[in-house]
């Protein structure tokens, strides 16, 4: 990766123009021509140094709901609630953190009101208490690298 | 009123709603987008919808916040972001939005959210993720996060995370 990629992928995390052809204009700031753009944005890809390029959906403003939950999840059942919590379509993503709520999920559902009912159930069978975070504000996603 | 009717309100209130093509769209450019030279054009040809129209449902689904933006997304990992670190903070009401911005705004911050608190176990309402190379690097990256909230910030912590017990991308049925 040279800085000219660097710089790709600092100009691709701030969004392209919708336009017809919404390349053109990063190509020619970089000295590129759309054709080189491409098959360094393909390489990027190829190498996982970029994981998706496309529009990024905000999944609450499709329809559904999306939240950030924390549990405090005994350690002597830390596996038997994980595999609980796990069986669950909804839950998109579960980390383990090093924190007294040592259990943080994604949870994403199509429709607002499934996700109340969905925490209820993990709460029913797992015996713990679930701290619901969603978002009330959002600020700036992404990452900006030294070039 | 809760985060998510917030925004959903927000999108109300833009008078946008998605139907059937603005779900196929969407469904479509999940895994990301062409990458050609003229992508909503290849995209439209895909779909069997006329160019100009493909690219007014983006610019109004973009308008209306369904879409952030048309864009990348970095593997932090490959990048060479080896460590990250969830700092929470417990910010003032009343400057959190500004604040919250300042701290979105930052280089190594990739995700930064304004939260519920539950008092008393958990008092923190901004969730800043920052990344770095190894663990002595993302300290002083919280650190720089502290001085900028600086007498506006009542305590603070950091979670790293110990395993990754389950990762899923977020998708919509077709």
């Amino acid at each position: 990766m040279d800085s000219v990629d660097a710089s790709l992928v600092n100009c691709l995390q701030d969004g392209l123009p919708v336009c017809s052809r919404p390349f053109d204009d990063i190509a020619d700031s970089l000295g590129l021509s759309v054709d080189e753009l491409l098959s360094r944005v393909q390489r990027l890809l190829d190498d996982k140094v970029l994981t998706r390029f496309g529009p990024m959906f905000n999944a609450e403003n499709l329809g559904g709901a999306l939240s950030l939950c924390a549990m405090q999840v005994p350690l002597d059942r830390y596996d038997e609630v994980t595999d609980l919590v796990n069986a669950f379509p909804e839950v998109a993503h579960n980390y383990e953190r090093d924190h007294l709520l040592n259990m943080w999920f994604v949870i994403a559902t199509e429709r607002p009101e499934q996700a109340a009912v969905v925490l209820g159930e993990i709460e029913q069978l797992t015996g713990c208490q679930v701290y619901d975070m969603p978002k009330q504000e959002e600020f700036y996603i992404g990452l900006k690298l030294a070039v | 009123m809760t985060g998510y009717s917030q925004t959903l309100s927000k999108a109300q209130q833009s008078g946008k709603q998605l139907d059937a093509t603005d779900r196929r769209i969407i469904v479509a450019t999940q895994a990301g987008l062409p990458l050609v030279a003229e992508p909503f054009a290849a995209l439209a040809q895909q779909l069997g919808l006329a160019t100009d129209d493909v690219l007014q449902r983006v610019a109004a689904m973009q308008a209306s916040g369904i879409i952030r933006r048309i864009a990348a997304v970095p593997n932090h990992y490959a990048l060479g972001y080896t460590v990250n670190g969830m700092s929470v903070w417990n910010v003032t009401d009343d400057h959190i939005s500004e604040l919250g911005r300042q701290v979105g705004a930052l280089d190594y911050v990739s995700h930064c959210y304004h939260r519920p608190r539950h008092l008393p176990l958990w008092p923190y309402n901004l969730f800043a993720m920052v990344h770095g190379r190894n663990s002595q690097d993302v300290a002083a990256k919280v650190a720089g996060v502290a001085a900028l909230l600086g007498e506006h910030c009542r305590g603070h912590e950091v979670l790293y995370s110990k395993r990754i017990l389950k990762k899923t991308g977020l998708r919509l049925k077709g």
